[in-house]
């Protein structure tokens, strides 16, 4: 297998996560973009580490999804608390809130 | 190594479609949906690179735990099931250009760096290999995550906590 194949997909993964982050309003899509941008890291991360035959890849791959793990339980908490305060995850709404 | 590259070219395909509905449907729920078969195609790459106990842990922790997280949010937050033409804000646009300059210079780099280059089959990394780097060269980093675990548990129930 070629190592570019899947530091490809890992680049596209990245960009469209990258694109949904920028382009929803919707709090709980954002949040489905960074899982993807995070998935694209973990694949780089193997496939670097079956390249390099080294165990390593793996084990930072497994760090990285315990970490989205916490980040998934505390990004959804901040979420609830914003749809509890202002009755929307509109980020737009958000803004405008912050702003006063 | 013919049936790896079939694999992989199907996995990919359906990643990539998967990956751009989540950003462009117009459901919330579907979202969730179309986001499990990315992280399905993920763990199925993980295991064409002899990954087998990181595709375990992918779908346990990813396809188990976060989609239903996604999923309870989703019904929590009482986002609108069904269709919403709400879901993009004005910038798309602009950030259709960032994404694809994002993927261009990716991917430039990426081709002049590791034009041919192949992953040959080493030996087998088994599980136990995993372990032992784990408990051995990265204890502490491994500490470290289990209390960030234990932080983000605590910091979520007070964050969400009704009173």
């Amino acid at each position: 297998m070629l190592l570019n194949e899947f530091l490809f997909l890992g680049a596209f993964l990245f960009a469209t996560g990258v694109y949904g982050v920028l382009a929803r309003r919707n709090a709980v899509l954002v949040l489905m973009s960074v899982e993807l941008i995070l998935n694209a890291v973990n694949i780089n991360l193997v496939a670097f580490g079956a390249f390099r035959d080294s165990v390593v890849g793996q084990v930072f791959a497994l760090f990285v999804i315990a970490v989205a793990a916490a980040e998934v339980g505390v990004g959804l908490a901040i979420v609830l608390l914003i749809y509890r305060n202002s009755r929307s995850i509109d980020l737009h709404d958000v803004d405008v809130t912050m702003k006063g | 190594m013919v049936a790896q590259h079939i694999a992989f070219g199907l996995t990919a395909f359906a990643m990539a479609v998967g990956a751009v509905r989540v950003v462009t449907t117009k459901n919330v729920v579907h979202a969730a949906l179309w986001l499990m078969l990315v992280l399905a195609g993920v763990a199925a790459n993980f295991i064409l690179l002899a990954a087998e106990f990181v595709a375990v842990v992918q779908v346990l922790v990813y396809i188990g735990a976060i989609v239903v997280l996604f999923l309870f949010g989703i019904m929590l937050t009482r986002a609108p099931i069904g269709r919403d033409n709400d879901l993009d804000n004005s910038q798309r646009l602009a950030s259709l250009v960032v994404g694809l300059l994002v993927f261009g210079l990716l991917a430039s780099v990426l081709s002049k760096q590791y034009g041919r280059v192949h992953i040959h089959p080493g030996p087998i990394q088994r599980t136990s290999d995993v372990a032992q780097s784990i408990f051995t060269q990265y204890v502490i980093p491994f500490e470290a995550v289990s209390v960030v675990l234990l932080a983000a548990l605590v910091g979520a129930v007070v964050i969400a906590r009704r009173d």
